[in-house]
């Protein structure tokens, strides 16, 4: 069998299953005593062991194998979860990461995990001495030479097997495993198949019957089998035939049925030289899960319920996201044109013309929302490894610390998902490490012990923000000046003329840290340039809000990069100038009278609170308008986050889709333009930037 | 001998000035420009070529000429310098000649240098033609905006 093929769709897969133990581990922690997550992770480790060995992966197997083995005494209540098998449980997890990882990157997927699997071991040992681990030789033994089978039901298949079920009949799943010394195979197999036939129906073998005949196989074959006969009887009955190894036969319930149509890409290993003692353990090892389960019914325990079930998997490929830039491109054009053609239309004035670009209006409406759809992530892909990283690092620094996320649906850009990570780590880690006090000064200074890390992702305008604010001691702004002036970064002078904000801004400077001891974590300061660097290529930027003894926020904004946005045009004099609908409150008219002038600054009575209205024909210096020579003004009120902000226009034009161009490397930035646009009539119109207004 | 290179000539009052072809995109007629607030005041704003958005820069004010109106003959040069797309507003544009590099001298020393700082070197040409080689690099330098904008001021 070619694996490459398979290759992509395992390391999904087992990432998408890594995930998953990270936070089954995360919620069971929380939640010790609930048998029901322990299965979750039972089973993903479970199918995470079947693939990693049927793709030849044997380290990876063995470690999961190892981690079944703790797991597997945990759901019996053989076992209690305690710290030190938690840690020895993540400690696997990462291992396996790190396995996958280098999967990914080509490598064979080899580490030297002896250290993790003997400490897994003594976990094991501590409470059954010698029983699982003789069982776990048996089947490392086993996995390592026996022959990968995959057996996939199709609906039809599946259907019967859930009707035969439903009229009572027992369905089974059988491993037979023909002796190697076996001169005539085919023979032997078509006396199994002739004496199940007997008593049943085979549904569904692997190989094939005809391959079987024509003793295209090895040693060994699986089969689905509806009988009136239970497992054991047939198993039996099998045996008595000559030459035949080993046989296990699975009984086969309505919920281990689906689990199985539904994992029939999933790989099941069969057929293994094993004795009939150990083939029942042995298949719960190295069977799907389904089958695991019910090797364990046979032993006279329940089945505990499955929560959840894995979910369905969503059908996807894989594009090179070059070739979504293309496509984004090229659609831009073509919305530049639209525009334009809607433009001669109206002038044209023909029904027949009008009616056919309004139909193109639409279609390029539903192309344009599916085009951006195409390049947008949730910001949840770069979210989730955080919980088990801020875990661990409490753990380490000896706090207690909660991570509340919020908005994790947040989409952005794919480019900017796959960039912000680490920047975001690094924050997070300063949160953590310098941002939350210790036990001890938290109670002294009157604090919950816990301490607690918000994590926020929202829109807002062009962008999208990401917070994260702490609850620990703050900034001093009085600390970071001195300490800048104590490296020579500034002068004494320069520091007393500095607001808090630029001292803050300070933090950013390479080579500054405030902190006096810098611990292994993160020394705040160090990396923090490397934070800003990071973010401002993005197109973004970093803002920090600390107030001294209650926390820190920091603020990192990011540029949606949608490169087509709905957007109002408005007028100023001569000029046209767009507004990012997203950030638009409302628009309305003021007379003058309603405007305020408090401690120099133009406010407006908005709903109840006062708002700056800002001149953009003063802060544009626009030549042919000026808004305080009218009696009324058209205002755009503009929001970021909870702030708003009024924008006095002259005149509203209307409501256009517009592509976003940048206005060329060789400009430098212009505050409050975050872009340009190409209008109908082919004149470019810039991009107000509401952001750049609201401090 | 050293090679020959193709220059395109163009005007700013009366004086004549190369850019070398390869540098040059295109030549465009004067277009609408679209203002760009708060920035330097010989960027006269952005242009819509062909739709890509690009700044125009109008090379009188940035040499510290008086800036002069825009005629029938004022043309928009499209540059490709170090990957920035600029356009250059000059006063005509209406040769391209051959020039070989030996006939061009280095600049002379200019009094209050820094316009010299712009230009690569001086070519000869016929009797009493002086074509000023500019140095692309610099005239988008925008460290050096400051410095000029300082000594304006």
């Amino acid at each position: 069998m070619d694996m490459n093929q398979y290759l992509s769709m395992f390391i999904d897969e087992s990432n998408d299953h890594l995930q998953s133990l990270n936070e089954s581990m995360m919620g069971l922690e929380a939640n010790p005593e609930d048998l029901s997550i322990v299965q979750v992770i039972f089973r993903s480790a479970h199918t995470l062991k079947g693939m990693a060995a049927t793709m030849g992966f044997e380290d990876l197997a063995s470690l999961t194998h190892q981690m079944e083995n703790v797991l597997d005494l945990v759901r019996n209540n053989k076992l209690r979860m305690q710290d030190f098998i938690f840690d020895t449980l993540f400690k696997s997890i990462d291992a396996l990461e790190s396995m996958v990882e280098d999967i990914t990157g080509g490598g064979a997927g080899k580490a030297d995990v002896s250290s993790i699997v003997s400490s897994l071991q003594a976990i094991v040992r501590g409470e059954v001495p010698s029983a699982s681990g003789a069982a776990a030789e048996v089947t490392a033994a086993a996995s390592g030479n026996a022959s990968a089978a995959q057996v996939f039901l199709d609906e039809f298949q599946y259907s019967v097997l859930e009707q035969s079920l439903q009229e009572g009949h027992q369905v089974l799943y059988v491993d037979v495993a023909i002796r190697k010394d076996c001169q005539l195979k085919a023979v032997r197999a078509y006396m199994v198949f002739d004496l199940l036939e007997r008593s049943g129906e085979v549904v569904k073998s692997f190989p094939s019957v005809q391959d079987i005949e024509q003793e295209k196989f090895d040693y060994g074959f699986s089969l689905y089998y509806i009988t009136q006969k239970d497992a054991s009887e047939i198993q039996k009955m099998i045996l008595n035939l000559s030459e035949i190894d080993a046989v296990t036969a699975v009984a086969l319930d309505q919920e281990s049925l689906r689990q199985m149509g539904q994992e029939s890409a999933a790989t099941a290993e069969a057929v293994a030289p094993a004795p009939v003692q150990e083939a029942a353990p042995e298949a719960v090892h190295n069977a799907s899960p389904a089958a695991s389960v019910h090797a364990k019914e046979e032993n006279g325990k329940a089945a505990p319920a499955r929560a959840g079930g894995t979910p369905s998997p969503s059908r996807t490929i894989r594009v090179d996201i070059e070739r979504l830039d293309v496509l984004m491109n090229l659609f831009s054009e073509l919305l530049i044109d639209r525009v334009r053609l809607e433009q001669l239309a109206s002038e044209v004035q023909n029904g027949d013309l009008t009616e056919t670009v309004e139909h193109m209006g639409r279609v390029s409406g539903d192309l344009q929302n599916i085009v951006m759809k195409l390049r947008m992530v949730p910001v949840d892909t770069v979210f989730n490894r955080f919980p088990r990283m801020i875990r661990d690092l409490a753990k380490s620094l000896d706090k207690k610390v909660d991570l509340i996320i919020t908005g994790a649906d947040t989409e952005l850009d794919r480019t900017v998902i796959d960039e912000i990570g680490d920047p975001l780590v690094h924050l997070l880690r300063n949160a953590v490490d310098h941002g939350i006090e210790s036990i001890a000064d938290r109670i002294a200074a009157g604090k919950p012990e816990t301490g607690t890390v918000q994590l926020r992702a929202f829109h807002s305008g062009n962008h999208v923000f990401i917070e994260i604010e702490e609850d620990g001691k703050g900034i001093y702004p009085k600390n970071v000046l001195a300490s800048a002036v104590k490296k020579g970064a500034i002068t004494q002078e320069q520091a007393g003329t500095m607001s808090d904000d630029e001292a803050y801004q300070l933090l950013f400077a390479p080579g500054f840290s405030t902190a006096e001891v810098i611990s292994d974590v993160s020394g705040r300061g160090v990396g923090l340039d490397v934070v800003k660097a990071k973010i401002t290529a993005l197109g973004g930027n970093v803002t920090i809000y600390s107030t001294p003894g209650k926390g820190t926020n920091f603020s990192v904004q990011l540029p949606l990069t949608l490169s087509i946005i709905a957007a109002m045009l408005v007028r100023l004099g001569s000029e046209k100038y767009a507004i990012p609908l997203s950030s638009i409150v409302e628009t309305g008219i003021v007379k003058q009278s309603q405007v305020r002038t408090i401690h120099g600054n133009k406010m407006l009575e908005f709903r109840g609170s006062h708002i700056p209205l800002v001149s953009l024909s003063k802060i544009f210096s626009i030549p042919d308008y000026d808004e305080s020579t009218e009696e009324e003004t058209e205002i755009v009120v503009v929001r970021k986050g909870e702030r708003l902000v009024a924008l006095a226009v002259q005149d509203f034009i209307g409501q256009n889709e517009i592509v976003i161009k940048n206005l060329g490397k060789y400009l430098p930035e212009v505050q409050g333009i975050s872009g340009a646009t190409i209008l109908g009539d082919g004149q470019v119109a810039l991009i107000i930037d509401p952001n750049a207004f609201i401090k | 001998m050293a090679e020959d290179i193709k220059v395109i000539v163009f005007k700013l009052g009366t004086e004549e000035y190369g850019i070398e072809v390869e540098k040059v995109q295109t030549i465009e007629r004067m277009m609408p420009i679209t203002r760009v607030p708060k920035t330097y005041s010989f960027i006269k704003g952005v242009i819509n070529l062909r739709g890509v958005v690009i700044p125009v820069i109008d090379l009188r004010g940035r040499f510290g000429i008086e800036e002069a109106e825009h005629t029938d003959q004022t043309r928009i040069i499209i540059v490709n310098v170090n990957d920035m797309e600029v356009g250059f507003i000059v006063d005509s544009a209406n040769d391209v000649i051959d020039l070989n590099r030996d006939i061009i001298d280095v600049p002379p020393d200019v009094v209050g240098g820094i316009r010299a700082k712009y230009l690569d070197g001086v070519a000869k040409i016929g009797d009493d033609r002086l074509l000023i080689m500019l140095n692309l690099s610099e005239v988008l330098n925008k460290g050096e905006i400051v410095q000029l904008e300082s000594l304006e001021g």
